[in-house]
């Protein structure tokens, strides 16, 4: 996959070339316009992310990603109050000139936990979804490649594993490991690890059947490179996707597992356990203590699936 | 340039007005932003009756000019000049409604594909009967009406088949069901594109004689795309030449086609192998260069930059239509230095001492291989391949080519008891536990080149793959060889930085051989390797293949179902049908005949540009399924020379020598085959399909 890659047209000047390389017409000679023709291929090929770049979706998801990469590093530095400070004196207040957000039961300021409760989260997410994305795609690689009673056996474990509901799952892990941010890593990744082989293994089983897989078995190559020197190049398109879609519903359930209680612990700052912790409250009339974390959960989980729809629509044209 | 055109086209017209007329009509597509012309002032008209041939390779416009016709272009095209007149009738300016009516009574399409042509979630009789409902009829008259269509394309149990669902169907019975519902209305032109592209040679033979025929019963007119010059010239009356957009040469289609006058139309028909070309004597011709981008402006003529006629003249001016005979025009000032169009490659083989052929390299004894389901794809084949020589294998879908290649590859593993031995020592079904010399020796040539090269490698690491896996190099001497490789199958060094998607059809194909000669194969298996290319660069192919044996002393298995390549390339010749060899002998002879009935049926079938073979015999109904194969000799049910004495359908005849090299299998005594094949032409028989 190294190798060097052709040079990229003049950012921005509109492609003045087919995508599609011409047909060779030549026989056995190569004319002055193989140049051309050939110049005018290699430049289309690096414009699938140029058109990334173009898209609004793209910048809508991918600057509020952004901002909430900026809370969780650096929220502590610029946050009104202590997310953690108790201000027992200002408790249950509307949002206000001093606290735009409101306050909590406990007097802490809603508008820096929002912001600081973005950090776990943020660790957690991308980790989780990593984690599972590499056993997902040499688990899908396997199975896809190898097939048979290998496949068999593999695809009826992960079709019991999906039938169990994810919370009970989350549940008795965080009952034998405990909860923490490594351990809730872990949970995420392995209920995701599944998911992520079924999709590949459905783009390995297409790429299984091209002739270069039979050509490389002509070479003497083993498995392994096979898998992951031939296929594995062909399906990353597949795998990126994957990997984007799955990170918006990693988000989710973060939120859900700390929702129930099973994620981060109080009194550390986030959103699934703020919300736990003060939805009781709506009834009092207290509406900004969920309301302003429910809408970070509901603004990243967004922002994350239109960066995914985009890279989607963009490898998928 | 317009009027003598328009003028010379409409005087070969009947006094009754023509079905179309296209009148200087450009055809716009808009990509990125920009217009591209992929039609530009093409005009042409087709009679009352007639059958008007538009050939061209892939890119020349041709598809683009039939979607135009109906307007179905897609949404980013359309016709941004000139005219179109359908029965007098103009659909460029036609409303929603106008449009529909027209394609429901006026003008029908059949597309390559007969199985997208059809809604595969609807039984047939109810798809075919909705086009008479459409035209009026109640719902009882028209499922009368659909049966008695189906009749009429020669369907022989139209109840059945009316009750099937097209996947059911082979794709020659649901080409008939698509030409069935095109003709349904008796409209006045109908439009073929490449109707029978999709379709093996003795189906095609008899999808191309029902059209001839409904063309006479329903005195329809026919625009017929091909890009297959035997076709167009079996079915029609007149033909226009497309390149890169433009009409280049038309007229009458024998004329053009036996005395060309446009450079590009004579180099064309140089590229194809013609009877008596063989490649120890000839090279085919080819055209240099490429074809204009899409949306190309050149000043002067469109092929001007690949003609070796052109002159200064030819790149400021674009040339008119000139009369060059009987109703033939020709866009090139030189049409008259036309047909002495200079070479673009020596015909002479390069002058080398070939070693002749040698003993024997690879033999199959007993090869069967039952797939699951009991599909026989191939029952005992017994056949040799001599090292230096190229054996042919023709056959058409389902007759166990391809995987009797697998099989060799060790792709397949065959059925217990075959045998398959590289001089003399037995191999492992499994190329996995073939040891690396034998992986060597046997490498190939996939149809597909898309498939076969890995889009994500570059062309070098590609071509360096077998040469470090199996010869073993590395370094300097890898090096060397690469550049060695890349030169003899004329890639250049700079093609080594790019990717397959960055390459062309039959550049691919090149990386493709030069992968397979890499580590100085013994054998290699070519399947098809040229069916997905045009016809000027599978001359270039055919060409390197030829250079390539001589020069590397290399052994073919050659996999094509074109007659004419099989018989340019190879040395002996296998027919198999149903996975089962029917005649085994060196080219010439088998050619020559007398052949087996099915090679007999098989040489009929394929249209040829030398002038048509008296049609002697077709084939009807179609190819047996191999998980059922007939009892007997597995031919009966098709063969028109069937005996009398019931022997046929109860024995399988042996595969006998019936000459020196030659063997047949057939219960017909070979004396008695010369004597049927010589004087009367067969009945042609209906087969109980």
């Amino acid at each position: 996959m190294s190798g060097s890659m052709p040079q990229p047209a003049e950012p921005g000047a509109a492609s003045p070339v087919d995508p599609v390389a011409p047909i060779d017409r030549t026989g056995g000679y190569l004319g002055p316009n193989v140049a051309a023709a050939v110049g005018a291929a290699s430049r289309a090929t690096p414009g699938r992310w140029r058109l990334l770049l173009r898209r609004t979706t793209f910048w809508v998801g991918g600057i509020i990603v952004l901002f909430w990469v900026v809370c969780a590093i650096f929220g502590h530095l610029f946050v009104p109050y202590n997310p953690l400070a108790q201000q027992l004196l200002v408790n249950n207040q509307p949002p206000s000139g001093a606290h735009w957000f409101g306050t909590d039961p406990l007097g802490r300021d809603v508008l820096s936990r929002v912001i600081t409760g973005a950090r776990d989260i943020l660790i957690i997410t991308p980790l989780a979804t990593i984690l599972a994305t590499i056993l997902g795609t040499a688990l899908g690689l396997a199975m896809g490649y190898f097939g048979g009673w290998f496949d068999t056996a593999v695809s009826r474990i992960v079709e019991a594993f999906l039938a169990l509901p994810f919370a009970i799952i989350a549940f008795l892990f965080v009952v034998a490991v405990g909860a923490s941010v490594g351990s809730i890593t872990i949970i995420i990744g392995l209920v995701f690890t599944p998911l992520i082989a079924r999709t590949v293994r459905t783009a390995v089983l297409v790429e299984r059947h091209q002739d270069y897989v039979s050509v490389s078995r002509l070479l003497g190559e083993r498995p392994a490179r096979v898998m992951f020197g031939e296929i594995l190049p062909n399906v990353m398109p597949a795998i990126v996707v994957e990997f984007t879609v799955r990170l918006g519903y990693a988000v989710f359930a973060v939120v859900t597992l700390s929702f129930l209680g099973f994620g981060i612990q109080p009194p550390t700052p986030d959103w699934g356990t703020d919300i736990a912790a003060n939805y009781s409250g709506l009834l009092a009339g207290y509406w900004w203590q969920t309301l302003f974390p429910a809408l970070a959960i509901a603004s990243l989980v967004t922002a994350v699936a239109l960066v995914a729809d985009s890279i989607e629509q963009v490898l998928n044209a | 340039m317009t009027t003598d055109q328009t003028s010379s086209a409409s005087s070969a017209l009947a006094a009754s007005g023509p079905a179309l007329i296209v009148s200087n009509m450009d055809v716009t597509y808009r990509v990125r932003g920009q217009d591209r012309l992929a039609l530009r002032n093409v005009s042409f008209s087709v009679g009352r009756g007639e059958s008007y041939g538009l050939v061209g390779e892939s890119g020349s416009g041709k598809s683009t000019a039939a979607l135009a016709l109906v307007r179905y272009l897609p949404s980013n095209g359309r016709v941004s000049g000139g005219t179109i007149s359908i029965n007098g009738l103009d659909p460029l300016s036609m409303g929603k409604r106008d449009l529909r009516r027209l394609r429901a009574t006026t003008i029908s399409m059949v597309y390559q594909e007969p199985g997208r042509a059809l809604n595969p979630s609807l039984r047939v009789g109810p798809q075919i009967a909705e086009v008479f409902e459409v035209a009026g009829e109640s719902s009882g008259a028209a499922t009368a009406s659909a049966e008695d269509m189906l009749r009429k394309v020669q369907i022989s149990d139209p109840g059945r088949v009316m009750r099937r669902y097209p996947h059911e169907l082979s794709g020659g019975m649901a080409q008939r069901v698509v030409i069935a519902m095109a003709l349904a209305t008796s409209p006045s032109l109908l439009i073929l594109d490449e109707p029978t592209t999709a379709l093996d040679a003795t189906v095609e033979a008899e999808v191309l004689d029902l059209v001839a025929a409904l063309r006479q019963e329903f005195d329809t007119s026919v625009l017929f795309i091909s890009h297959n010059l035997a076709v167009i010239a079996k079915m029609c009356d007149r033909v226009g030449v497309l390149y890169a957009g433009e009409l280049v040469e038309e007229g009458p289609a024998r004329q053009v086609f036996d005395n060309p006058r446009h450079p590009y139309t004579v180099g064309l028909l140089r590229c194809i192998p013609r009877r008596g070309q063989r490649k120890d004597r000839d090279r085919l011709d080819t055209i240099p260069g490429f074809l204009p981008t899409p949306g190309h402006s050149l000043s002067g003529c469109v092929f001007a930059p690949r003609c070796a006629l052109a002159q200064d003249r030819c790149r400021s001016e674009a040339p008119p239509f000139f009369d060059v005979g009987e109703l033939q025009t020709a866009r090139c000032f030189y049409h008259e230095q036309a047909p002495e169009l200079p070479r673009a490659t020596p015909s002479s083989t390069p002058a080398l001492a070939t070693d002749g052929i040698g003993g024997p390299l690879v033999e199959v004894d007993k090869l069967s291989k039952t797939f699951g389901g009991g599909v026989h794809a191939l029952a005992g084949v017994d056949l040799t391949v001599h090292r230096g020589e190229t054996l042919g294998l023709v056959g058409e879908s389902g007759s166990g080519k391809t995987t009797l290649a697998r099989v060799l590859l060790g792709l397949i593993a065959p059925d217990q008891g075959s045998v398959v031995t590289l001089e003399g020592k037995p191999l492992s079904p499994d190329a996995r536990r073939r040891p690396r010399e034998v992986l060597r020796a046997l490498q190939i040539v996939f149809q597909n080149p898309d498939s076969a090269l890995n889009r994500r490698h570059t062309v070098r690491s590609l071509i360096s793959r077998p040469l470090t896996r199996l010869a073993g190099l590395s370094g300097k001497p890898l090096q060397d060889r690469l550049t060695e490789l890349i030169a003899s199958v004329r890639l250049e060094d700079r093609h080594l930085a790019l990717r397959p998607g960055q390459l062309s059809g039959g550049l691919k194909q090149r990386v493709a051989i030069a992968r397979a000669f890499g580590a100085g194969p013994d054998m290699v298996v070519c399947d098809e390797p040229t069916s997905a290319l045009d016809v000027s660069v599978q001359a270039a192919i055919l060409n390197l293949l030829a250079d390539l044996q001589q020069q590397e002393h290399a052994t073919y298995l050659f996999i094509s179902h074109d007659l004419g390549l099989v018989r340019y390339l190879s040395d002996r010749i296998v027919v198999l049908y149903l996975g089962r060899a029917m005649e085994v002998g060196p080219a010439e002879t088998v050619f020559a005949g007398p052949h087996h009935p099915y090679t007999e049926a098989l040489f009929s079938a394929v249209p040829s540009l030398d002038g048509q073979r008296p049609d002697r015999i077709r084939l009807q109904g179609e190819i047996p399924s191999a998980a059922n194969p007939p009892s007997g000799c597995v031919f009966h049910t098709r063969c028109p020379r069937r005996l009398s004495t019931g022997v046929c359908e109860s024995t399988e005849p042996p595969l006998l020598e019936e000459e020196p090299g030659h063997l047949i299998r057939c219960h017909i005594p070979i004396a008695e085959l010369r004597q049927l094949q010589l004087n009367e032409p067969a009945p042609s028989q209906g087969g109980s399909a």
